[in-house]
Order: structure tokens, then sequence, then C-alpha cells
């Protein structure tokens, strides 16, 4: 079954892409197999995430941005396009409404366009890779660019971002002063910034505080890149970006007002140009590693949590529980255990 | 760790911009652990039938009161069959009078739902046919 799909995938069929993203949703051994067919096929395309408070219209830019990028003009082909639009499950329930596509209608009807929401779903790491799964397959169907829309509100959120090449971090004028800018932690991962909706007042005050804020960041020669998982093997390679010496690439801040198509052009030439810096100051291939690194250490949790308990009966397994519960074994101890019966390690 | 949800486009074809009904109707299957991707008002039969495509839904929620059903339905049908969805659910919603109900169905559209309506009585049409 899944060879056929991975073909139709890699043709461009549309039917065969949305298909191939539910599968890599579900996530269950035919996922697994699909994935390893289209991997190679994959890393062409260039990845952006764009990310920021509900409310700061991501949608809406991510709609006249791309229409800016189909258009193509002079020495600017067209490019095509991939989005995945993500948005909350509701945490009581389990559904969710998606509705970044409102915001996109202008895409519709585009056959150089595919659009796809996703709910987050909240299981542990899950996001992120569910999300990654989905641009692997509209990366290896041929799309040349790839969005990533996400709420920018938790950690989840950042994770996404973080796997993409290109991280746009969309502001409003008016959300607070810029002690809330440095409380929201998602500017650190802004490789652009835009400001939205600056036809409001305010604007300039937000474009000043980001700029304050970066200049902070750069006295400090702060990296930002990881979170002290077992990524720190990674420490020892500094991105050649940051330790080359050479000028590093300072986030340029830009005002767009997304329903008037106003800074689009700019926005996209920023995006373009640090895609072009990553190209050139290595940075592309360190990126590339990292993320290479944030994919196997999910699948190393995933896989081992998955071994583990299939190698557990039950009762074994409430009994640890209700040990933990009753207070008389912690839960470290109680996973060590765990792994010695089963043989997946411990001490 | 298979995590398969019931995916349902809510889209509101035509030019009537009434979409209290489609908002409630969204609302409730998202309360029912659902995935609602909602398209709003003024969706041309082949921004829906391009939409089902891509999010790979397995149901089709159409609300309109404008009275076009009788040219838009058909037209919808037709353009997700021409693209090999043919085992997507459509349930559709609105105002839509008696004599009409006939040629719905046998286009294929059964779970037609009028003004007072349980929202209860929509999940469950969903449930029962979408395993």
């Amino acid at each position: 079954m899944t060879d056929g799909l991975a073909d139709q995938v890699l043709a461009g069929q549309r039917r065969a892409i949305a298909r191939a993203i539910s599968l890599v949703e579900g996530n269950d051994a035919e996922a697994r197999t699909l994935l390893a067919d289209l991997h190679r096929s994959t890393g062409r395309a260039h990845i952006v995430g764009v990310t920021g408070p509900p409310g700061s219209g991501k949608s809406s830019l991510v709609n006249a941005l791309v229409l800016h990028l189909r258009r193509g003009a002079g020495d600017r082909p067209p490019k095509t396009v991939g989005i995945v639009a993500v948005d909350p499950t509701s945490p009581f329930t389990g559904g969710a409404i998606l509705g970044d596509r409102i915001r996109m209608r202008d895409l519709a009807g585009d056959p150089g366009v595919f659009i796809r929401s996703m709910a987050s779903r909240g299981n542990l790491g899950g996001l992120a890779w569910a999300t990654a799964d989905a641009v692997k397959v509209l990366d290896a169907a041929g799309f040349e660019l790839i969005i990533i829309e996400t709420v920018g509100v938790g950690q989840a959120e950042v994770d996404i971002a973080r796997t993409a090449h290109t991280t746009v971090v969309v502001e409003v004028p008016g959300l607070g002063d810029d002690i809330q800018a440095i409380k929201a932690g998602i500017l650190e991962i802004a490789d652009v910034f835009a400001v939205n909706k600056a036809d409001l007042d305010g604007a300039d005050q937000a474009v000043m505080a980001l700029q304050m804020m970066l200049d902070l960041n750069r006295a400090e020669g702060q990296s930002v890149m990881h979170h002290g998982r077992f990524l720190d093997v990674l420490q020892a390679v500094r991105p050649p970006e940051e330790s080359a010496g050479g000028s590093p690439w300072r986030p340029p801040i830009h005002k767009t007002v997304a329903t008037q198509r106003k800074g689009i052009a700019e926005l996209a030439a920023a995006i373009e140009a640090h895609r072009e810096y990553l190209a050139q100051s290595g940075g592309l291939v360190w990126r590339e590693r990292e993320r290479a690194a944030a994919e196997l250490e999910i699948v190393i949790q995933q896989e081992s949590l998955r071994r583990v308990l299939a190698l557990t009966d039950q009762a074994t397994l409430a009994d640890l529980i209700d040990q933990i519960a009753h207070r008389e074994q912690d839960a470290f101890t109680a996973g060590q255990s765990l792994l010695r019966i089963t043989g997946q390690g411990g001490s | 760790m298979s995590d398969k949800k019931i995916r349902v486009l809510v889209a509101k074809p035509g030019l009537d911009g009434h979409d209290r009904g489609a908002k409630v109707v969204a609302r409730a299957l998202r309360d029912a652990g659902m995935e609602v991707v909602y398209t709003g008002i003024r969706q041309t039969p082949e921004m829906i039938a391009e939409a089902a495509l891509q999010e790979d839904v397995d149901v089709i929620g159409l609300s309109i009161l404008s009275g076009a059903h009788t040219t838009l339905f058909p037209r919808i049908v037709e353009l997700l069959h021409a693209q090999g969805l043919d085992d997507v659910l459509i349930v559709a919603g609105g105002i839509i009078p008696d004599e009409d109900i006939p040629a719905l169905n046998e286009l294929g559209i059964h779970g037609i739902f009028g003004p007072g309506t349980s929202t209860e009585s929509i999940v469950r049409f969903i449930h029962e046919r979408v395993s």
C-alpha cells in the first residue's frame, strides 16, 4: 500500500499528499514505512516557521506572503508553497476548530499551493514530530517553500518553530511593554520579526522595544538554540554563523499590514535573505543537523516508551503506579526497576 | 499510538452571510471530539472540494440559507467525485425545503438538518456513519 502512496506523493499528486499527511499524523507503523521511503527525497524545501500570539494576524500575513511569492517578479520566479497551519486542540474534549483557512481564501484554487490544517492534539513530544513529518511529506512532494504556522504561546509551539530554517515571529502593537516581550520567550527564536497591524497606534514603540531586546541579546552573545536536552552532545559544534567571527545575523524588524498587503515584499525579501545567509554561513548545515538530532531524540523517547510498555504486563504496571501513589516508592526508582525488568537498561 | 480523529470541513457555499448556525455546529462537533476545519462564508463549490481534498476530511458539513442548494450541492458532489473523494460523508443544514430533500438524497446527501435540530443528533448521525 505505502509503496504506491510514496510514489504518488513524489509525483506531487494532491490526494496522495493529503492522505499521507493523515497517515503521519496518526503515527502508526504504516506512517513510519512511508516516511522511510520519502526521507531521501526531502531536504530541498526552505522551511519557514511563522509564530506569534493569538490574534496577531499570522494567517492573514501568511496569506499575503504566499500571494506575493506566487506572483513572482523579474528575476524572482514564483515559488510553490506548502502550508501547515496548527491550531490548538481543546484539552477538555480532544476536538479542535481549525480556522486558518478563513484568512487564506485568496490562495484557494492555486495548484501551486497546498494548505493543511493540523490540531495540536497534545501528546508528549508528538506535536513537533507530527508537524515535522507533515512538512516532510510536502517537501518530498516538491513544494519549494513550506510555512509552518503556530500559535506561539508555549514550549510545544516554540519547538515547532525551531524545526524551521527561518522563524518569523509576528508581534502587534499594544500588547504591553518590552518586559512582556521578554516574558513571552519567543523572541529569542526569531530570525525575522514582523510587527503586523502596523497601522495601529504604538507600532513604532513595538519596533523600538524589539530593537532594544536585540541589543541586549547580542551584547551577551547569547546562544538560544538549546534546552539542555541530550542535544548537549551538539554543543561542541557551535553554529558557524556565531563562531566564525564574521557578522552575525541580526533579525530584521519589518512593519506590515497584512490585510492591506503593506510591507509584504520587504518581509519576503528578509526571509529570502536569511535563507541565503544560512546557505553561505554554513548555518543551514548546522540547523539541519540540529533538526536531525531533535528528531532522533523524539524517536528514542517514543520508541523506548513503546517497547517498555509492550514488555510490561498491565498488572506489574498497575502495581508500580499504586506503589508510587501510596508513597511506597518514588517514580524514578520505579521507572528504573521497570527498565531493568524489561532489559532496556537502567542502573 | 494511532490517533485517528474524525475530521470535518464546515463550509458555507453561496452568497448568504448567515454563519451563526455553521458556527454553532462547528463548536458542537469540536465538543464531540472532532477536528473541525472551518472555512467560513461565501465558499465556491471549487473551494469546498479543494479544501476537502487537502484536509483529507471524513465529513463535509454544508450550511446554506440562500436557497441555492439545488444548484450548488450537485456541483460540489460532482467536483468531489471528479477528485475521487467518493467516501466523504456530506451533511447539510440551513433552510432546505422538504420538497428538495428527495433530490438531495439522490445525490447521496442523507443527513439534512433543518432549524430546530439538536446538535446531539448531528453528532450521532456522524458517529454512526464514520468509523
